[in-house]
């Protein structure tokens, strides 16, 4: 291996795996095993990750392969959308098109506007970590609208009452979705460099690439990743406002709510 | 649109009986109207007219299916089968957010939006002057210099007659009540119904859902009874 971290290296690291098993068990936390499932799960996941991005970034392998392996992702994560939001009617769909709407808009302004060269190396990292880190975003805009209607029901109905078309009712809880939804993402990149210093960054820094370049590759990632949650939320959360509501303007049941009516 | 002219003529046929009775101006008839919710029925083949005018008071136990009726005039809610006619028009086939503004509704818990009082008006009619906010406020028993306050900080009477004058300010010639004075005091609830009373004489359609018997004798020009989804009789409340 000709990295910085060796085989001998990387088994040594476990030691810190089993620290958390340790506080699991000093503390009866019950999460032993759910935490040497989860360590060896994503090794053996990036292991396989890594065996295929090596095949993928072979030299003069066509783009297209790449293209393939982001489309794939991005089903991938609207399954995982769907796992995670469980009672958000058909999420997987809408997640899936939030991430490739996400992807057209910043993968176009990043390689379409050579910010990056466009090549295998680049465009899979670059479209992994838009679609890792604007997930947790995703999800919670579109939870925290299904829960906003659901339990301002009747809010939303005397909105409806007072003839206000279905899109223009969901106002006020689509902005406090994609509020909630993308403030983490924004204290986050306030706090890049102070508070904590990025994985990209780091790995590149580690990889010995000067620190000035390992910066500026972070900015771009991180801008990247505010207009990728800025746009799956939106997507999302648009989407979402038209099936929840029917043509007709009346708001559908959501799950896990709704009272009696006399 | 032979109903449509049937009203017109103020006949109405009865779709049981089949007899054509002559009957005031009708605002909605409702033909075996039933609605299946979550596995349960909530009308069981609802059939009556409220005529246009006056205040008609829709009397029942709870769970009886009064709130369902209540919205399937505005068209929150759709029939699972039946009709229900507004002014002789099939609901199904007119443009909801027009319908909505034609028959106003106010709920049963007071719904007042974050913002002032004039922001929860200005959600209704976005064009509405402070003239307009201040005379509609009056309408429904307020203060009209209350615009600047905000509508979320006010107890439930100030907030209900919020919500009636929000309700109000769109001009609507129906206007659906949905037990608007079950969880205010006694006196809020006073000023409720003689401003509701007040629309009556000018002329709007009324049509109040409650389980009180005192109130549905005071305000009722007419009472629809509904037990277990079905309406069960139409009397007259000639005391008021």
């Amino acid at each position: 291996m000709n990295g910085p971290v060796s085989w001998l290296g990387l088994v040594t690291s476990l030691a810190l795996v089993a620290v958390a098993v340790v506080v699991s068990m000093w503390r009866h936390l019950g999460l032993g095993w759910q935490i040497a499932w989860a360590a060896a799960r994503a090794l053996v996941q990036l292991l396989l990750v890594g065996v295929a991005l090596g095949l993928l970034l072979t030299p003069g392998r066509s783009l297209w392969w790449s293209w393939a392996w982001i489309a794939g992702m991005v089903i991938y994560a609207g399954d995982v959308a769907r796992r995670r939001a469980p009672e958000v009617p058909r999420m997987a769909s809408l997640a899936i098109a939030s991430f490739a709407a996400a992807a057209v808009i910043t993968l176009g302004v990043t390689f379409g506007l050579r910010v990056l060269p466009l090549n295998s190396r680049t465009l899979v990292p670059i479209a992994g970590m838009m679609v890792g880190n604007s997930m947790t975003a995703t999800v919670l805009a579109a939870r925290r609208l299904v829960d906003e209607l659901r339990d301002k029901r009747d809010e939303v109905e005397a909105r409806l009452a007072l003839g206000q078309p279905s899109r223009l009712a969901a106002t006020p809880y689509v902005r406090a979705a994609l509020r909630s939804a993308l403030s983490p993402q924004i204290e986050t990149t306030k706090a890049t460099g102070l508070v904590f210093l990025p994985g990209a960054m780091t790995g590149l820094i580690i990889a010995g690439v000067s620190p000035v370049h390992a910066v500026l590759v972070q900015a771009v990632v991180m801008f990247l990743i505010l207009g990728a949650t800025a746009t799956t939320t939106v997507v999302v959360a648009l989407g979402l406002v038209v099936r929840v509501f029917t043509p007709d303007h009346r708001l559908r049941p959501l799950p896990l709510g709704g009272r009696k009516r006399g | 649109m032979e109903m449509e002219a049937r009203c017109r003529g103020q006949r109405y046929l009865c779709p049981i009986s089949g007899i054509d009775i002559i009957m005031p101006d009708l605002a909605f008839a409702f033909e075996e109207v039933t609605v299946d919710r979550d596995g349960v029925r909530a009308l069981d083949g609802f059939t009556a007219t409220v005529p246009a005018g006056g205040v008609s008071a829709v009397f029942g136990p709870s769970g009886a299916g009064k709130s369902t009726l209540l919205r399937l005039c505005n068209r929150l809610e759709v029939p699972t089968s039946g009709r229900v006619l507004f002014r002789g028009r099939d609901v199904a086939g007119l443009d909801p957010l027009q319908l909505r503004r034609q028959v106003g509704m106010c709920f049963q818990r007071p719904t007042p939006f974050p913002g002032t009082v004039a922001e929860n008006l200005r959600a209704a009619d976005p064009e509405a002057s402070n003239t307009e906010m201040t005379a509609v406020l009056e309408r429904a028993a307020l203060i009209g210099s209350w615009l600047d306050r905000d509508a979320t900080a006010l107890s439930g009477g100030e907030a209900e007659r919020v919500c009636l004058a929000r309700t109000l300010i769109t001009s609507p010639d129906v206007l659906l009540l949905d037990e608007p004075t079950s969880a205010i005091d006694a006196e809020a609830a006073s000023l409720i119904e003689q401003a509701v009373l007040d629309q009556a004489t000018g002329g709007m359609t009324v049509i109040w859902v409650s389980h009180d018997a005192a109130q549905v004798e005071r305000v009722a020009d007419r009472v629809l009874r509904i037990d277990h989804g079905r309406c069960t009789a139409v009397d007259g409340a000639p005391s008021r």
